[in-house]
């Protein structure tokens, strides 16, 4: 299985491969990838650097081109897809179906993944995708447990891709409007989720509020942790009491379950965090590396999860383990 | 300018689901109606025995029927379902996820607001496999329905224009963990919020709606009074979501105003006393936050 890591600067994208990733995902410093975070992602230069640098050691570049591009815009997403091909990317992550049909005309021979973005939950939307666009790879939506992917995997012409660590969406990915319901920022549109620049904390008697868009997205006693306000991992008040609604802030930690992943036919292992720094990258990855080699060399022993860079600590199996269902 | 009835996204009893219908069909002054149980699959069979007759009666009494299809599928049962309604024939189907498009390419349908169209080329290639009718993404800006009204005129581009907004979808549902009850074994217990449950702040601020595996905004969207611009931007039908509240009262005001029979103003007001106690929004529209207001 390969493993994918994540890089949001050259720096983590050379400590990504020095630690032992098969391939590094990025994208452009601008609103046509997911992680549009001021001070991340790539220049063009930086991009073509980077493919060379990954190039010379047997390592690939996967861009990602996720973001859904504005009406009347479109030739700035045209664009990065055209750079990114010139810059020999060993493949794009695309969510959006006109510019899937792009790429497929424009570069027949470029490899095309389809991002988790595009939301392909099942066989048959994804040999959609196989068949209109010759997608190569899928990148499945952290909603299905491991039997499920393994039916998918299966059933399916082309390459299945799972995510095994970092943050937890909740909603199916790229049909989530939550945050720009609050703040007038989203994934989809913006590439951005919960957006910093629409976070406050205030400090209160009752201790730390925080906040999201002026909406009260967490209060954390004076002795608790305050954590970040992502709209889905907030506590929120029903008739039924107050509590995590959608989920407890925990992120995905399915290193226990790469055994399983690689009976089920997965080829690619991916890691969330374009936006996380060098030294947690350098971790992740080596971690799963050792994980990864155990597992190759047929021995399951020794595989043990990665707390200390999990979100408050805790991690979960997420819907690879549908305990909820 | 069409008005259209979007599915029923809550879990309404059988017979009030159908006496709905029934009502829309002889009394409202809609064109089109979309029904199915679009959010839950496993609410389906408590519908399918009325739904011949529901289609019936609102065909014999002229509105097009649209056939909704389920908005996230995962489950053997829900792909089977999904590619029996995409070979249905007699009414459109509405494609609320792209497991259809493989099925129904080729053949005339219409696009659900699930689907991501944000720009002109993605229009442009959903036309090109047959989508006759496109209601856009409710997070879409005004500005971008209009490009995409401008590229593809040949289909009718419809707005979101009243109703709690559908944000989020999931493979998990949240009236079952509220309830403390699995997936699978939840007892239907979202029948028991017609229109939704209320999600607020710690601070008791109204927030959002849980509706299952959906979740909606609580603020109503209102675009009664963006009716001129929406003209002007070449929207071609509105669509009103089906809340506990006369609908059938809904779609006279919007008709009203459409037919330049009432003011925005006037008709603002009445939607307020059909549709009690629940903010009214407009903030997408604008590339504002949604929950807002102008």
């Amino acid at each position: 299985m390969e493993l994918i890591c994540p890089a949001g600067t050259p720096a983590a994208l050379r400590s990504a491969i020095d630690a032992g990733a098969d391939a590094v995902y990025c994208g452009f410093n601008d609103e046509t990838n997911a992680r549009n975070f001021p001070g991340l992602n790539f220049s063009r230069d930086e991009l073509r650097n980077g493919i060379a640098f990954a190039h010379g050691r047997g390592a690939r570049i996967l861009v990602a081109i996720n973001t859904f591009p504005r009406a009347s815009s479109v030739t700035l997403w045209q664009r990065a897809v055209d750079d990114a091909v010139d810059a020999r990317a060993d493949a794009l992550i695309v969510a959006d179906i006109g510019l899937m049909d792009y790429v497929a005309k424009r570069h027949p021979g470029q490899r095309l993944h389809v991002s988790v973005q595009a939301a392909a939950a099942n066989p048959d939307a994804i040999a959609f995708y196989v068949e209109m666009f010759g997608a190569r790879r899928v990148v499945l939506p952290r909603v299905l447990s491991v039997a499920e992917i393994a039916e998918i995997t299966r059933e399916t012409a082309c390459e299945t891709e799972v995510f095994v660590f970092g943050g937890l969406c909740v909603m199916a990915e790229g049909r989530c409007s939550l945050s720009s319901y609050a703040t007038g920022k989203s994934p989809n549109m913006q590439g951005v989720c919960s957006p910093a620049s629409h976070v406050a904390y205030e400090e209160t008697a009752l201790g730390t509020t925080s906040r999201l868009g002026g909406f009260t997205i967490n209060r954390f006693a004076p002795q608790e942790a305050a954590g970040y306000p992502t709209l889905c991992k907030g506590r929120f008040s029903t008739a039924h009491g107050d509590g995590y609604v959608f989920e407890d802030p925990v992120s995905l930690d399915a290193t226990t379950l790469l055994g399983g992943l690689r009976s089920a036919g997965i080829a690619a292992l991916k890691i969330e965090g374009r936006q996380r720094g060098r030294a947690y990258i350098e971790s992740v990855v080596r971690h799963f590396r050792r994980a990864l080699d155990t597992i190759e060399q047929g021995s399951e022993a020794d595989i043990v999860s990665l707390r200390p860079f999990t979100e408050g600590q805790a991690s979960t199996l997420g819907a690879y383990r549908k305990t909820w269902r | 300018m069409q008005l259209s009835l979007g599915p029923v996204l809550y879990n309404w009893a059988p017979d009030r689901w159908r006496d709905f219908y029934f009502r829309i069909a002889d009394e409202a002054p809609v064109d089109v109606v979309s029904v199915g149980e679009v959010v839950c699959s496993k609410r389906s069979p408590f519908f399918a025995e009325h739904l011949p007759d529901v289609i019936e009666r609102l065909q014999r009494a002229g509105k097009q029927v649209l056939l909704g299809s389920l908005i996230l599928v995962s489950l053997r049962r829900e792909r089977r379902q999904t590619e029996e309604l995409c070979a249905s024939d007699g009414a459109l189907v509405e494609v609320n996820d792209l497991t259809c498009l493989r099925p129904i390419k080729g053949r005339p349908h219409a696009i659900g607001p699930y689907v991501n169209i944000y720009n002109e080329t993605s229009a442009a290639f959903h036309v090109r496999q047959g989508a006759a009718r496109i209601c856009l993404p409710p997070e879409l800006p005004i500005s971008s329905a209009a490009v995409i009204a401008a590229a593809v005129p040949q289909a009718v581009i419809e707005i979101f224009a009243f109703g709690r907004v559908p944000l989020a979808i999931s493979a998990r549902c949240y009236h079952a963990r509220l309830h403390k009850l699995s997936k699978d074994n939840c007892r239907f217990v979202c029948e028991k919020d017609p229109d939704g449950l209320a999600l607020k702040t710690l601070d008791q601020q109204e927030f959002l709606t849980i509706n299952g595996v959906q979740t909606l905004s609580h603020a109503c969207t209102n675009l009664v009074g963006d009716v001129a611009a929406l003209r002007e931007a070449g929207i071609g039908s509105l669509r009103l979501s089906p809340q506990d509240c006369d609908m059938v009262g809904v779609a006279r005001t919007f008709r009203d105003v459409l037919d330049g029979r009432n003011s925005a103003e006037s008709a603002s007001r009445r939607l307020s006393d059909l549709y009690p106690g629940v903010a009214f929004a407009n903030g997408f529209l604008r590339g504002k936050p949604g929950f807002s207001f102008a």
